[in-house]
């Protein structure tokens, strides 16, 4: 199968000379569509610098980046168009939903598609089968603040699913939510991810979701290590550790 | 494409009506403001512009008949009607008064002219116009005077015939037309114990008879068709001894020395009240703005460009502006007619006042465009 993103060699150093902090330091790492990995770390130790650099947010310093079997990172971006690359190709969590507060719910979930060019009916009917699919079909003329905080995430998810992009980055999407959302946000992005042949990374240091991943990035000093680790749902029994 | 703009102002519609509220009573007062000063250009030259004379001939050295007194013998349009060029004179007499109608006084501009001739109002809007010798008046409709009123000046009783409009001094005194030689007495006339006083300190002397000195305080001069206005009044000036004003010297004259420094005093006060504006509108859109910066790199992280984001907060200020000015329209359409002064509410006013608030808007908008195109769509992953 051919990975949805592959990178290789990525460094990230933020400023010069003596006071040079390089935040990445060769990261490699692999992921495939419809899987769903954690990437976790302590603060500080790079996680939310590799999901900017995944994300076309800021610039590697140097290494390679492959997207959907095309290379769009060669130490420099090989693409002229970043913002049409994030809008089109990766989708986007965040801590908190940041749902747009004056549009409808609906109206968040078709804006990617909005911007990218497409008539509103047609984005609107693509945004109503995503809420369906999330049930939250029920909420789509709300705004958010009519949401709870779990409904309002799975409008984020619809939103980030918009474009049926290979990649969604997931930056602590649990973070707000308590222990038994944030296990059914992780079980509906695992059963999502394989519906609609996306690859996801989810940054977090939430103990609770944790387990459930059954490939981990950890992130330590600048350099990644996959976890090989136990699937709890198949039980097949404890992998070795591998760093990479 | 969703109109972002639109849907911002509807969920905030209640800080928007607000803001568009006191930002209305601004743009009113501005509007207000503006017809302030056009009025009294208009009141100033209402009197010029509507008596039909094409030069003013008045005492030598003065201001005069408007700006200031002037005095020459009642006779000396005689003179006048025989020099070259000129078709017509009228006299004109015109001094402020304040004048009695029942307990109340106003104080009004008496205007006296001849029957017939330049100098009479130009149009009756009610009653008619004096058809009796003596002791009727025509008064415009800013002195608040009805057509059957009896009003008191000095010791004579005077009835309103007639009504007209827009005729008042440039220090905005409506006009109470009479008679020429209505207006010559009432000028001249003095009470018994002045003319008592007079007579004993001169010991007696010809001031028995109070009128035998006829004046008036200019003579109005009507150019023959074919003559240049110019070359009359240079002419009247080198021969008579007078002053000759034409309608270019008396507007000038008018607009220069008499209303200029309240003209300068309502602009002065127009740019303060713009700045206020400006700095609400400043204020809303700026914190607006800052207040969902977070949606807005969330925004340009999902593919929305800078354009987008400075049309939107770019529509918000107009959409401010349009509130506003939709405001100021109704509050000024309610409050100007009860000025006491006329104000000059044009459709040019009202055209010049919303471009000036639209531009406001969009200068008040720059900042916080500045915030939004600064904001990183980093700005949404992390912390």
């Amino acid at each position: 199968m051919k990975p949805a993103i592959v990178m290789e060699a990525i460094t990230k150093r933020y400023g010069k000379g003596d006071k040079a902090v390089d935040a990445l330091r060769g990261v490699n790492m692999t992921v495939y569509p419809g899987e769903v990995i954690g990437l976790i770390g302590a603060s500080g130790s790079g996680k939310t610098t590799l999901l900017q650099c995944l994300g076309a947010i800021i610039d590697p310093t140097s290494g390679r980046i492959e997207l959907g079997g095309n290379v769009i990172f060669n130490n420099g971006w090989l693409i002229d168009d970043i913002r049409t690359l994030r809008r089109d190709k990766i989708g986007f969590m965040f801590q908190a939903p940041y749902l747009i507060p004056f549009l409808t719910n609906i109206e968040n979930v078709a804006m990617p598609l909005l911007l990218a060019g497409q008539p509103y009916e047609k984005a609107r009917q693509r945004a109503l089968e995503l809420l369906t699919t999330l049930d939250i079909a029920d909420k789509s003329d709300f705004k958010a603040y009519q949401l709870s905080g779990g409904q309002a995430q799975r409008v984020s998810i619809a939103r980030a699913l918009a474009n049926n992009p290979p990649v969604i980055l997931a930056d602590e999407p649990t973070a707000p939510l308590d222990s038994q959302r944030s296990l059914s946000v992780i079980n509906l992005l695992n059963e999502l991810a394989k519906q609609y042949d996306t690859a996801i990374i989810v940054v977090t240091h939430d103990e609770v979701i944790i387990p459930i991943f059954k490939r981990i990035y950890r992130i330590r000093n600048g350099l990644v290590f996959e976890e090989k680790r136990e699937i709890r749902d198949k039980g097949t029994g404890y992998l070795s550790q591998i760093s990479s | 494409m969703i109109n972002l703009a639109v849907r911002d102002i509807r969920y905030s519609w209640w800080r928007y009506s607000l803001t568009g509220m006191v930002l209305g009573l601004l743009i009113a007062a501005t509007i207000t403001l503006c017809g302030i000063y056009r009025g009294m250009i208009a009141d100033a030259l209402s009197l010029p512009s509507t008596s039909g004379a094409d030069i003013w001939v008045v005492q030598k050295d003065t201001l005069g008949p408007y700006a200031e007194g002037s005095s020459l013998y009642a006779d000396e349009y005689r003179g006048l009607a025989g020099f070259p060029g000129v078709a017509d004179v009228a006299n004109l007499i015109n001094f402020s008064r304040q004048v009695q109608v029942g307990t109340s006084d106003v104080r009004v501009m008496i205007t006296g002219y001849e029957d017939g001739k330049m100098g009479q109002p130009p149009t009756i809007i009610a009653g008619r116009p004096i058809i009796q010798s003596k002791y009727e008046a025509i008064a415009d409709k800013k002195s608040g005077f009805s057509v059957g009123d009896k009003i008191k000046i000095r010791d004579y009783e005077y009835t309103v015939v007639g009504l007209t409009e827009r005729m008042v001094s440039p220090s905005g005194d409506p006009a109470l037309f009479v008679r020429l030689k209505d207006a010559q007495e009432l000028q001249l006339k003095k009470d018994t114990t002045s003319v008592y006083n007079d007579r004993k300190r001169k010991n007696a002397s010809d001031d028995t008879n109070q009128f035998a000195k006829y004046k008036t305080n200019a003579v109005l001069v009507k150019v023959a068709p074919g003559w240049d206005i110019n070359q009359v009044a240079d002419n009247i000036k080198q021969w008579k001894h007078f002053e000759a004003y034409t309608y270019a010297d008396m507007e000038h004259l008018l607009l220069s020395k008499i209303i200029n420094k309240a003209a300068k005093q309502i602009a002065f006060f127009l740019v303060i009240l713009e700045i206020v504006s400006a700095a609400i509108v400043a204020l809303l859109i700026y914190t607006m703005t800052m207040s969902k910066l977070k949606e807005i790199a969330v925004l340009k992280l999902i593919g929305a460009s800078n354009s987008l984001i400075t049309l939107m907060i770019l529509q918000e200020a107009w959409g401010i502006g349009i509130i506003g000015y939709l405001i100021a329209s109704v509050v000024s359409d309610l409050w100007v007619p009860i000025f006491p002064r006329y104000i000059a509410y044009s459709t040019d006013i009202r055209v010049f006042t919303f471009a000036l608030t639209m531009g406001i808007c969009t200068l008040a908008s720059l900042i916080s465009i500045r915030a939004a195109i600064k904001i990183e769509p980093a700005a949404a992953i992390g912390g």
